[in-house]
């Protein structure tokens, strides 16, 4: 008979409604069963996967708990530790990326010897995919994927040029967001720090040894071949003085003006440490539930 | 193998030809990889027909180009010629492996075009004219199709540099150990990185509406009608009934289309070319952007191609883990697709939303096992990049088993039966299927239209050949058929996840030697497999550097485009929107 499919079409909505409805029911006073609140009327919410009826996170108000393997702009690891950076400018990162948005400047003594350290180290988050090579090849642990996706900014340039303070995080950080990673990693880092210190050691013993010998070398002479279009070196600095001014237009509006680069970054890893931890109590409230 | 043999003895005895074309054959290439005959240009047609003809070859894959300037391999040493054209064709009767053609071109050369014996060349012929500047003789209508007429140049062309260019290959020498890195801010796009071809006047230019087949298209003179004229209107390219930026070129008379030609590009980035730039590794997060729907079908396919070329094993849990996820993304795609023909016909969002639900929970899961609900650079020559987390096994057997099972069930109940669906669809958009074959269709399309040709049964590769699946198929290649056929192909992926997620083992998930150091021996490969809208084929050439030499994507939404036309003309305005939605296109395929 004409008209039974329609009707039939009808039944189904018939039901999406009444499944919103008794979901709504249920779920009163949460939209969502396993959601948590952060307070300010915000919540983080995990839809289970037999939810019927509607499924709409109400976004900013809602956001979803991202699962651990989330990626989206790396972030660089800061031993809390050890009190210093993991990485070691190997530079292999900014060889495996494929649009080739890192780059490196290999830090030197004072001898203008080359170290295992990164003076420079910039992601260019506008065009960062968020593929997650930078990270499987790097063989220090160094450089994980960060899960803050709300990074939008009025300019490209230069906030989204991302420097080393702003990539850098504690490992605090890192294990509250990677903790299954973090866990396997630990225990793996641990068989292999004994050996590692050792050798490093030694290198270092090594290297100082040759560095006393040698004198200065001349660090300026690479400088002079910079074609036009490439920025100068005074020209990054005065754009990294300009980043760092922002920054703390920004963070300090009742701060004091002067001594506060120390402050403002130990300040950012508090922020960061805290943040951990609230993540870290909500994976476990998720998990509890 | 020796320089020699790239282009002795010509062995025409394995081609399987007549004595009276055996000399066509000119050479073979590439023996060690993926052999291909090498053709005499004035014989390629003759060759074309009788493939076609008598040894049941009726479906022309694959066409596109290789520009050898610079070339680093052995194999070339003694050619000159510049340019080679590849076909790559297939027996959609028979099923099995490919036949592949080259034939060489030196610069400024012409090519018999393969149109009057493949229509489906017509567009593949036109991308190869617009990126490499090779001309082919007797083309119905040999524009400029991806990039606009004022552009200089053939941008695929070893010696062409992109705006912004840096080198080569990747990985930039700036980058490290001492980091210039060079802002694109600095480099003016508008000023010295632009040039046009030589007496071209941009502010003079106008844009020419009527094309060929528009301008040319026939009067409906014998119908009884007030005194109407034919006029041209373009659909899109901003609308959303586009599925994109995308444009429709039509010649309408009343409501009906006279003819229709597709034009796109606007989302064109010339993805071959930064293809290869890229080490192997690299193309696989860009191979996300695709078919930005189905990046785990992307993922696979580029996995596929490298993995014959450098002859990479895949660990057995790997291989389901793939199934698993490619036909998760079947699922999400012909979901989609459904709601969005749906939507085409005037039923506003509650199918499409009904559709894309499901979609949601499948989208939570590739998030958690590979970081990303879209973009999931998931696969890696030799497997997966990293094994499922903790209980998503449970999970997806939950939606395999129950969930899905029932929401498609719903859908079925919801769309199937309803009369105004069978009324907008019923015998619109009708092709006959050799004509589809034709025109290089491939995908739930021709399956709509009856004939049973499903890569995953007639080429099978991973490890399909281990399930118990069935193609559906339907008779009528209508827009209903298209719609439904995608509903029932749905149900069988559903049926392969419920067998692939009870039997997966557990092991390894990635093998040895892939990494991002990979060296791909010298030759070539076309790597194909069945993704969600149709034969997605990847054609890689390597000169054993760590870059491709070519990388060519032969992407189903775009060749899926040469029936856009034919299937329009004599419809309404309002039914060659859902014949577009019919054919199921993601623009970041079509412009790549
Ligand atoms: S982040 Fe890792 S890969 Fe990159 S330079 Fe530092 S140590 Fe090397
Ligand atoms: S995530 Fe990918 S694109 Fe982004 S910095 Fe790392 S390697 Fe580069």
């Amino acid at each position: 008979m004409f008209g039974t499919g329609l009707l039939k079409g009808l039944g189904v909505t018939l039901k999406h409604a009444l499944d919103t409805f008794e979901d709504d029911r249920d779920s009163v006073p949460d939209r969502y069963r396993g959601s948590l609140d952060l307070g300010n009327n915000r919540r983080v919410i995990q839809q289970p996967i037999d939810q019927e009826g509607l499924l709409t996170i109400q976004y900013p108000e809602e956001k979803r708990l991202l699962p651990e393997r989330f990626r989206y702009i790396p972030m660089l690891i800061w031993d809390s530790e050890k009190q210093e950076d993991r990485c070691t400018a190997c530079g292999i990162c900014a060889k495996v990326c494929p649009p080739q948005c890192i780059w490196i400047v290999r830090d030197s003594d004072e001898n203008g010897k080359p170290v295992t350290r990164c003076s420079e180290f910039y992601i260019d988050a506008a065009v960062c995919m968020s593929c997650s090579f930078c990270v499987e090849f790097c063989p220090f642990d160094a450089i994980k994927m960060n899960h803050d996706y709300e990074l939008a900014v009025y300019d490209r340039y230069p906030q989204l040029v991302y420097d080393m303070e702003e990539l850098t995080v504690p490992l605090e950080y890192y294990a509250a967001l990677w903790p299954t990673q973090y866990e396997e990693e630990q225990a793996r880092r641990k068989e292999e720090e004994e050996q590692k210190r050792k050798q490093e050691e030694e290198k270092a013993a090594k290297a100082a040894a040759r560095a006393a010998a040698k004198s200065a070398a001349a660090a300026t002479d690479s400088a002079a071949a910079q074609a036009a279009p490439k920025r100068s070196a005074a020209e990054l600095q005065a754009l990294a003085k300009e980043r760092a001014a922002q920054r703390q237009a920004q963070a300090a509006d009742a701060g004091g003006s002067d001594d506060d680069a120390a402050a403002a970054k130990k300040a950012r890893m508090e922020e960061l440490k805290r943040r951990a931890q609230e993540r870290a109590r909500q994976r476990k409230e998720e998990n509890g539930q | 193998m020796t320089e020699g043999t790239a282009v002795a003895e010509a062995p025409a005895n394995n081609l399987g030809l007549e004595q009276d074309l055996s000399d066509a054959v000119v050479g073979t290439w590439a023996e060690d990889t993926e052999p291909a005959f090498v053709i005499a240009p004035d014989r390629i047609l003759d060759v074309l027909t009788r493939l076609r003809d008598a040894h049941g070859y009726d479906f022309l894959s694959n066409l596109t180009c290789v520009d050898y300037q610079g070339y680093g391999g052995k194999l070339r040493a003694d050619i000159d010629a510049r340019l080679e054209i590849v076909y790559n064709l297939y027996s959609t009767r028979r099923g099995g492996g490919s036949i592949a053609l080259h034939v060489r071109v030196p610069e400024d050369d012409t090519v018999p075009s393969a149109t009057s014996v493949y229509p489906g060349a017509n567009l593949q012929e036109r991308e190869v004219y617009d990126l490499y500047g090779v001309k082919f003789d007797g083309h119905p209508n040999l524009r400029r199709i991806l990039l606009w007429d004022g552009f200089n140049g053939h941008p695929m062309r070893k010696d062409w540099h992109e705006a912004y260019y840096e080198e080569d290959a990747k990985p930039f020498r700036s980058r490290h150990p001492k980091g210039e890195y060079a802002f694109h801010e600095d480099k003016l796009p508008w000023a010295k990185n632009t040039t046009y071809p030589a007496g071209w006047d941009p502010d003079s230019w106008q844009e020419a509406v009527a094309y060929v087949p528009v301008s040319q298209a026939p009067q409906h003179e014998d119908e009884p009608h007030l005194d109407t004229e034919s006029i041209v209107v373009n659909l899109g390219p901003h609308h959303p009934s586009t599925h994109g930026v995308f444009r429709m070129l039509t010649r309408v008379e009343g409501e009906t289309i006279l003819a229709l030609e597709p034009e796109m590009g606007y989302l064109h980035r010339n993805h071959e070319k930064i293809g290869e730039r890229n080490t192997w590794l690299m193309n696989m997060p860009f191979t996300d952007r695709l078919d930005y729907l189905n990046s785990m079908s992307n993922n696979w396919a580029y996995a596929l191609a490298v993995e014959k070329l450098a002859d990479i094993e895949v660990p057995e849990r790997a291989e389901y883990l793939r199934v698993i996820m490619a036909e998760f993304t079947r699922i999400v795609n012909h979901t989609w697709s459904i709601g969005f023909i749906l939507n085409d016909l005037g039923a506003l969002q509650t199918p499409a939303l009904y559709a894309i639900e499901e979609r949601e929970m499948i989208l939570d899961l590739f998030e958690a096992v590979s970081g990303a609900r879209m973009m999931c650079n998931y696969m890696r020559f030799g497997g997966v990049v990293r094994d499922l987390p903790e209980g998503w096994h449970e999970q997806a057997a939950y939606l395999a088993n129950e969930r899905l099972p029932r929401a498609l069930d719903e859908l079925d109940r919801l769309l199937t039966e309803n009369e105004i669906l069978k009324a907008r669809g019923r015998g619109v958009g009708y092709l006959a299927v050799e004509d589809l074959i034709a025109l290089s269709v491939s995908g739930p399309m021709i399956r709509a239209g009856g004939l049973a040709y499903d890569i995953r049964k007639a080429e099978p590769y991973g490890i399909y050949d281990r399930f118990d699946f069935d193609i559906p198929t339907l008779p009528n290649s209508d827009i209903y058929d298209r719609y439904y056929i995608r509903l029932l192909e749905a149900m069988e992926s559903v049926r392969i996840l419920q067998q692939a997620l009870r039997d997966m083992p557990e092991g390894e998930t990635l093998g040895g030697r892939g990494g991002y150091t990979l060296r791909a021996p010298e030759g070539e490969v076309y790597g194909r497999l069945e993704a969600p809208k149709g034969e997605l084929g990847f054609y890689l050439s390597s000169d054993g550097k760590t870059q491709p030499w070519r990388y060519h994507v032969r992407s189903p939404s775009y060749i899926n485009l040469n029936a856009l036309g034919p299937m329009s003309v004599g419809y309404k305005v309002a039914d060659a929107i859902v014949i577009l939605g019919a054919i199921d296109i993601v623009l970041g395929e079509v412009d790549r």
